[in-house]
């Protein structure tokens, strides 16, 4: 018994003197907060792979970023909270300067994670989703939330609503419900859902859907006895495959569904298989599809086996992994023009972020044209864009039926702003004075 | 040989009925709590091993530290009365949500009375143990009906109360200060002009609140009203024929139960979370501290925290092996792997010692008082 506790404790001891991972100096560390089990799991795959093989592709192709090489690692949250801070606190001091930038692509984590990277000064970038007020840099300086709010979503949304109605005006007395996952994520559309209800006289109903989403049976039955004109679907995981095939129960015209940008991919309709054809969702302007970037990952990364998963490739929510994964880059590569081409804190990149800028050309020389619009961060704009279009599903794959929405800039600015200030006076934050940022 | 009690002799009744007989054990505790209040601190602020981030501090001591002491407040429902909850986790959700309310500020219109019900933000440190106390309240009313119902029966009935809050929390937005999103964050905390916000400073508080309550849990449960609970856990019958009120018996376990974990509630959403959403107290929360109840062991103070780090400590060093030693398996492996290392485990302890962790610890004291010269 004594020599098995000894060899345990051996055993033990060694596996902690092995627990330091040799990193060399001129490394850049980026954490990974992924879900690859679990119900959410479907979606987190593809996103997770788009930004590890964008990661391999820099190192393979270009040898880093300026010579300084990326080491990431993965770690798994299963979208919940507090795994997700369980990943942050592991991973935000490894390597040699500690985390550049995190993107848990969760609305939960995100929420929870806002409250701690000021301390710890780190960047938290949200590629469309993520605190829909955190577009104010002013108040929030630390939270960068790339391309599109859940509120500029909304209003696109409604916008291509209205345009199949035949204009705005056709709004008026217009029943649109709202199937959403019941939580942070699933809620914040819901304040610019009913402000636009307020202008353009729309009923308005939100229809919650407890997590995981897999029991829906009784909200699409409210959904055929109330026979909303149009529904949106704010799902993720589970989830919306399951409204998909709940509504074509009830007999609710998927061509009358139009999802969020978290709900629009192949993941979400392929297990409803025909049920799903005519589904629309909007898109965080990409599409699915292959581009320029795709030839380079089918160079060096794809054909030499060194993807993190191949069967993904191109699929909507593999191209978003790509886009959050080069924004976070192209902020390092920004940064070190400034801090000198090295491995950086997270606060030098945080400054790269603010001052990042996207191009049309530096995009297509990046390989993305098709995939991203120019973007553009200040200190006060921490969104840098917010257009979005549609596509539909036909069965096989999604097709672009629509030109690109622009989100109504006083009403997000307005909801942000007053969003943004019950935030400052809660937390006792005062807003920087973004005229005298550097 | 060296826990030997021969030639400590007690010659006071006091002295006899100590809640650590013998001196080894006083010395061994007191040299813990030394180490966690003084030396870990101060590892932590040289940043040695394992302190070298703050990582040790902050996903892992301060979460064993807060669920160590929800599991103490089950365990005195389970453990020490009998009574099966499933609700902890609502609890927990109902001391975060109140401290919160209290920090924040509370405001009830009465508008039919046309009045209101005004109490200004609190300091956090006063809205905490109020958290706890509103959990106590709510705790008496969701055990009134163990007085009716027994064993599987109330753990169902308790079930109630858990699908009852996450219903509350996610649908009554006073509880969230009306913010569309349904999560809170929360206030920065304050213990006289000292702001508690660096890992150390939440560590010690969170330690100082573990230490506090787990001595008066274990001064209660040596007590009268133990005695009580453990009458009525071992049959409720002949508890109430010795003249046990089972009324006073029963609700007593859960308000002292529901008052320890709603403060650990509170603590976890202040000190650990930082922003939460009623997810994070959920049904699976009420069976993870189940879970630590019954591995360390029912009925045992000392059980709630080896149960709690088997629990909550395992899974993440055992998340963390294969990297650590670099071998190349991707994290949905690892996760499922730890699934299956963790479910294993479960098993082969509650085969082998049902009684849990505590009854292997007083199984290696017996052993360790003849070592080396068993019989």
């Amino acid at each position: 018994m004594i020599r098995k506790v000894l060899a345990l404790a051996a055993a033990v001891t060694g596996v902690s003197a092995l627990a330091q991972p040799v990193l060399a100096q001129n490394e850049q560390f980026l954490p990974a907060l992924v879900y690859r089990t679990g119900p959410y799991a479907p979606n987190g795959i593809p996103w997770a792979n788009g930004t590890a093989d964008y990661w391999t592709l820099i190192n393979e192709r270009d040898g880093g970023i300026n010579g300084v090489k990326i080491v990431f690692e993965e770690c798994e949250t299963s979208y919940a909270t507090d795994k997700g801070v369980e990943c942050y606190e592991r991973l935000k001091s490894k390597g040699p300067t500690g985390a550049g930038f995190f993107a848990p692509l969760s609305t939960g984590i995100t929420f929870a994670l806002t409250e701690k990277v000021p301390g710890d000064k780190i960047p938290l970038l949200t590629l469309g989703y993520g605190r829909s007020d955190s577009k104010d840099g002013s108040v929030f300086p630390w939270n960068f939330i790339a391309v599109g709010s859940y509120w500029s979503a909304a209003d696109a949304a409604i916008q291509h609503i209205a345009k199949e109605f035949g204009g705005k005006d056709k709004l008026k007395g217009k029943k649109i419900s709202l199937v959403y996952h019941d939580s942070p994520y699933g809620k914040e559309p819901i304040p610019a859902l009913e402000e636009m209800a307020k202008s353009y006289g729309y009923v308005f109903k939100a229809i919650p859907v407890t997590h995981p989403g897999v029991e829906q049976k009784s909200q699409w039955l409210a959904v055929r006895q109330d026979r909303p004109d149009y529904v949106i679907l704010w799902g993720w995981g589970v989830m919306n495959s399951t409204s998909i095939k709940e509504a074509a129960a009830v007999g609710y015209p998927r061509d009358k569904i139009i999802g969020g940008w978290w709900s629009g991919a192949e993941p979400d309709v392929i297990p409803a298989g025909d049920q799903a054809i005519g589904y629309k969702a909007l898109m965080l302007q990409h599409p699915a599809g292959r581009f320029k970037i795709h030839d380079d990952l089918e160079k060096y990364i794809i054909s030499t086996g060194k993807s993190a998963g191949k069967d993904t490739f191109a699929h909507v929510l593999y191209n978003r992994g790509l886009i959050n994964a080069m924004i976070g880059v192209e902020a390092i590569r920004t940064a070190q023009k400034k801090y000198g081409n090295k491995p950086l804190t997270g606060e030098q990149v945080r400054w790269g972020f603010e001052h990042l800028d996207l191009t049309a050309d530096r995009i297509k020389e990046l390989g993305f044209e098709g995939l991203l619009k120019p973007l553009k961060f200040t200190c006060q704009d921490h969104q840098g864009a917010d257009e979005a279009r549609v596509h539909q599903w036909d069965g096989k794959e999604w097709k672009i039926i629509s030109d690109f929405y622009k989100a109504d800039a006083e009403m997000q600015d307005r909801l942000v702003k007053a969003s943004a200030a019950q935030y400052a006076k809660e937390k006792n934050i005062t807003p920087r004075d973004c005229s005298k940022a550097d | 040989m060296l826990y030997r009690e021969a030639g400590q002799f007690k010659t006071t009744y006091a002295a006899d009925m100590a809640v650590f007989p013998i001196r080894q054990d006083r010395i061994a505790l007191a040299l813990l709590v030394a180490v966690a209040f003084i030396a870990v601190p101060f590892m932590a602020e040289a940043q040695v091993w394992p302190f070298r981030t703050d990582y040790m501090v902050r996903a892992i001591l301060i979460p064993f530290l807060i669920l160590s002491l929800a599991a103490v407040g089950v365990n005195i429902l389970i453990g020490y009365c009998g009574q099966i909850s499933l609700g902890s986790g609502a609890f927990m959700a109902i001391g975060a949500y109140s401290a919160y309310k209290f920090a924040t500020g509370v405001h009830i219109p009465l508008a039919w009375l046309g009045t209101a019900i005004s109490i200004p933000p609190l300091p956090g440190l006063i809205s905490i143990p109020l958290g706890g106390l509103m959990a106590a309240l709510v705790g008496i009313l969701f055990g009134i009906p163990s007085l009716r119902i027994k064993g599987l029966y109330l753990a169902v009935a308790t079930l109630a109360a858990q699908f009852f809050f996450d219903w509350v929390f996610i649908r009554v937005k006073w509880f969230v200060n009306y913010n569309s999103s349904g999560s809170v964050s929360a206030p920065d905390m304050y213990l006289g002009p000292i702001h508690i916000n660096t890992p150390v400073e939440r560590y010690l508080l969170c330690l100082s609140a573990v230490v506090i309550f787990a001595t008066l849990a274990k001064n209660l449960v040596r007590g009268n009203i133990g005695r009580q609970w453990m009458a009525i856990r071992d049959m409720d019958i002949a508890a109430e024929l010795m003249g046990i009120r089972p009324l006073y018996a029963k609700l007593s376990a859960f308000a002292v139960s529901s008052f320890i974990v709603g403060v650990a509630g509170a603590l976890f959403a202040f000190m650990y979370l930082g922003a939460w959403e009623p997810l994070a107290f959920d049904i699976n929360r009420s069976f993870q501290l189940l879970f630590m109840v019954i591995i360390g062991g029912l009925g045992s103070i000392l059980g709630c925290f080896l149960g709690a780090a088997f629990i909550l400590i395992l899974p993440i060093m055992l998340d963390q092996i294969p990297h650590a030693v670099g071998i190349p398996v991707s994290v949905e492996t690892v996760s499922h792997l730890v699934f299956i290392v963790t479910g294993g485990l479960i098993c082969y302890l509650l085969i082998v010692e049902p009684r849990g962790f505590a009854r292997l610890w007083g199984i290696a004291k017996e052993k360790l008082r003849l070592w080396p010269f068993p019989y």
